[in-house]
């Protein structure tokens, strides 16, 4: 359909990918001087996390990679898309396996997939564009040379799609939607939100302000020939609708309005210490997630993957950089998880094997802060749900 | 006023396209075969009318290749002409058309692709039968084919090919009153909300043109020479075909409007958007007196679901039925008691049988 809809897919699903790893890498985020007093033990410090972020943002807005993806074509198809992005996130120091790979896609997508569905008219996919690119330049912005890319990038987008007709912006959305058909994976922090139901499907309001450009539904206006009035009618429109919002800005700069878009792994939230109950209704609805495994634990062990950090390595050996997996497969990693108890189970997120007392500190307090607004009952709760209490803190 | 009946279930989603379900009753048989579209691929259902059986059948776009997005298709739509019906795809590629049932394709039109991608699309959108044996389809171009359809067979021709349009065809409809009266019979529209009026024939006369207000005109209707319009802004007008006058204006929907439907018998009309409601909307209109009066009869939320198809499954409106975006099932409406006694008030200019 619109051979011009690959930018918007890939810039947008990049920005969602930085969101999530930059809040993981943040949550195990040890201060540089702690760091340095742990001297044999490898660790997320600042400094890798600002490289992780600028190594990926420079692939991301690579020239000749831009001048490729602007040209008219159609779109890749879901598979080609994740060779895409698995590249781009091994374009850094941090190490990902497939399955993790595969989950992290799943979470980009369905965050992108719901910015779409809310979007009130088409062309606010431009303005929900120019919120993860304003990001974007967030995270750069003491790096003059990559800023320069990501500004050019604006210009590219600025030019290709501020000219576009609503129509033509439709058409585009109707092809992102194509892309997206049939995805109903669950994702934790929209069913907290109450934006996603249990089945997966995302909840569209009936009420809120309507799209600029459009009127509250509700008045029947009949003309005479000569153009007056004639009769003015109302009906119920079966929602609770408000006027429009201000225009966002379609330029480099200025307020988009809108929050679709913005980083909603940001915000502390409180936390759940119980998830819904999965449903056994979520494997029919999804073709990705065919597994009975609760969908929560799988985005755990995503997650565990990603900042999992490093190898276990035995003392004197060099540092072999910053791989992701601890275990060989995904099944041990898994029994791991559920095999551990209680009061170790940060452990199995936390970013090295070694009993390291500092780390450990630095992660039990982080895992306080997550447990001590829990309900009551959170101390009974499993080790599963521990674990996701902390994922749910991002 | 109207209750929910029984879903029928399909083989995949719907796709969020512009009138995106059709219906075709065929009474001799007792049948109603329903088409959505599902990116490449078409499902069919037949339906018998005592709800007993239900048969399934799908219909792939020409050189269907799954991986690759170049063979999506835009629309499929029943063109019931006096001799035959017909069912037409329309895609990226071109344009298909079986035998209403599906069982044979009986006309292949390639459009002019391009070897490279190009900034704007290509696609075929768009498609009605009109008077006895025309069959149109839009294209991204803003252009209009006219195929001339034979009673029977497969040599079904390009007749003429209209240039009005500078944007992407979005829906065409033909005159469905029935009446032999109206001066025009066809409408064609566009991504700008511009709207074509039309006299069929050997060459197809322009009548009237209706400039858009630069917002995408989504789905047409014609109907006993008025124009039923819906917009990307949510908003129905009823226009006078030949002269473009504004008859009437509604603010319907908070979202895009994905179809229109008019029940030609009652005039009952139908309007479904991405809001998520399917409204249901009277009109009466006399054009000896050129009045005319819309009133809102009815609400119908499909919960957390985009719409992209609202159609009648028969003539005077007893039943509708609605499709939506990821929506594995074609929702079932039918017309209580007391909104069919509203129906038989609005016969008095039509002489029908009770039904």
């Amino acid at each position: 359909m619109s051979t011009r809809t690959l930018p918007l897919l890939f810039i947008n699903l990049g920005g969602e990918m930085l969101y999530i790893l930059d809040q993981r890498l943040r949550a195990q985020n040890i201060p540089a001087d702690k760091a340095k007093k742990v001297s044999t033990v490898p660790a997320w410090i600042e400094e890798d996390r600002k490289r992780v972020m600028n190594d990926i943002i420079t692939t991301m807005f690579n020239k000749k990679f831009l001048e490729e993806l602007f040209k008219p074509q159609e779109l890749y198809s879901k598979k080609a898309l994740r060779t895409v992005f698995d590249r781009l996130a091994h374009a850094s120091i941090m190490r990902l396996n497939q399955a993790s790979m595969d989950k992290l896609y799943d979470l980009m997508t369905m965050a992108f997939k719901y910015q779409v569905l809310l979007c009130p008219r088409p062309k606010d996919i431009l303005l929900v564009s120019f919120n993860h690119m304003d990001a974007i330049k967030d995270f750069v912005k003491d790096t003059p040379s990559i800023l320069s890319q990501v500004d050019e990038t604006y210009q590219q987008l600025i030019e290709m799609y501020t000219p576009l007709s609503n129509g033509e912006f439709q058409l585009i959305r109707q092809t992102l939607l194509i892309f997206f058909q049939d995805m109903h994976i669950r994702v934790s922090i929209f069913l907290k939100d109450k934006v996603q139901n249990s089945n997966g499907r995302f909840v569209l309001p009936t009420n809120g302000p309507v799209p600029r450009g459009t009127q509250i539904p509700g008045m029947i206006r009949i003309f005479s020939c000569s153009g007056e009035e004639l009769t003015r009618l109302q009906f119920n429109n079966g929602g609770n609708y408000s006027s429009a919002l201000r225009e966002g800005s379609f330029e480099m700069f200025g307020n988009r309005v809108t929050k679709l878009g913005t980083n909603m792994y940001s915000v502390s939230r409180p936390v759940e210490t119980h998830m819904s109950g999965t449903s056994k209704s979520s494997a029919q609805h999804t073709k990705v997630n065919a597994a009975p495994n609760p969908l929560a634990k799988e985005e755990l062990n995503l997650l565990a993957r990603l900042m999992g950090g490093l190898e276990v390595q035995k003392p004197g050996s060099t540092d072999t950089g910053f791989r992701v997996n601890l275990f060989a497969t995904d099944e041990e990693e898994e029994e791991a998880l559920i095999s551990r108890p209680n009061e170790l189970s940060y452990g199995v997120i936390s970013i090295q094997a070694t009993k390291d007392q500092q780390a450990n500190a630095e992660l039990t307090k982080i895992m306080g802060e997550f447990t001590e607004s829990g309900d009551p009952s959170s101390s009974a709760s499993s080790k599963g749900d521990d674990l996701l209490a902390m994922m749910d803190g991002l | 006023m109207f209750h929910k009946e029984k879903s029928i279930q399909l083989k995949n989603s719907a796709s969020a396209l512009y009138n995106n379900l059709s219906v075709l009753r065929i009474a001799p048989r007792r049948l109603t075969y329903f088409t959505v579209v599902h990116a490449n691929v078409v499902n069919m259902v037949s339906t018998s009318w005592d709800g007993l059986n239900y048969s399934h059948r799908q219909l792939q776009s020409k050189e269907p290749n799954v991986a690759t997005s170049t063979s999506l298709i835009m629309q499929a739509a029943f063109c019931a002409l006096p001799s035959r019906d017909l069912l037409v795809v329309s895609s990226q590629k071109g344009i298909q058309m079986y035998e209403s049932d599906g069982s044979i394709m009986v006309y292949w039109h390639a459009l002019d692709t391009p070897e490279a991608p190009t900034a704007h699309a290509v696609f075929a959108r768009g498609i009605s039968a009109v008077s006895d044996n025309y069959v149109c389809v839009g294209v991204s171009s803003g252009a209009v084919l006219v195929f001339d359809v034979p009673s029977k067979g497969s040599n079904i021709t390009l007749s003429e090919v209209l240039e009005e349009h500078k944007e992407a065809i979005t829906d065409i409809a033909s005159e469905c009153s029935g009446s032999q009266e109206c001066l025009a019979n066809l409408v064609t529209a566009d991504d700008g909300g511009n709207m074509c009026v039309w006299k069929s024939g050997e060459e197809f006369q322009l009548l009237n043109k209706i400039p858009g207000l630069d917002m995408t005109c989504s789905s047409v209707k014609l109907w006993k020479g008025t124009v039923l319009a819906g917009y990307g802004t949510g908003q129905i007008r009823l226009y006078e075909a030949v002269t473009g006058i504004l008859h009437a204006e509604v603010n319907a929907h908070a979202r895009w409007i994905y179809s229109l439907d008019i029940a030609p018998f009652s005039g009952l009309l139908l309007s479904a958007a991405e809001d998520s409601f399917v409204r249901v909307w009277h009109l009466s209109i006399t054009p000896e007196t050129n009045s005319v009066e819309i009133a809102h009869l009815h609400n119908e939320c499909v919960t957390d679901t985009q719409i992209c198809g609202a159609k009648f499954c028969d003539g005077d409106g007893y039943a509708f039925a609605v499709t939506g975006y990821d929506l594995s099932e074609i929702i079932r409406l039918i017309g209580r008691g007391e909104g069919r006694a509203l129906l038989r008030v609005n016969w008095r200019d039509q002489s029908r049988e009770e039904v």
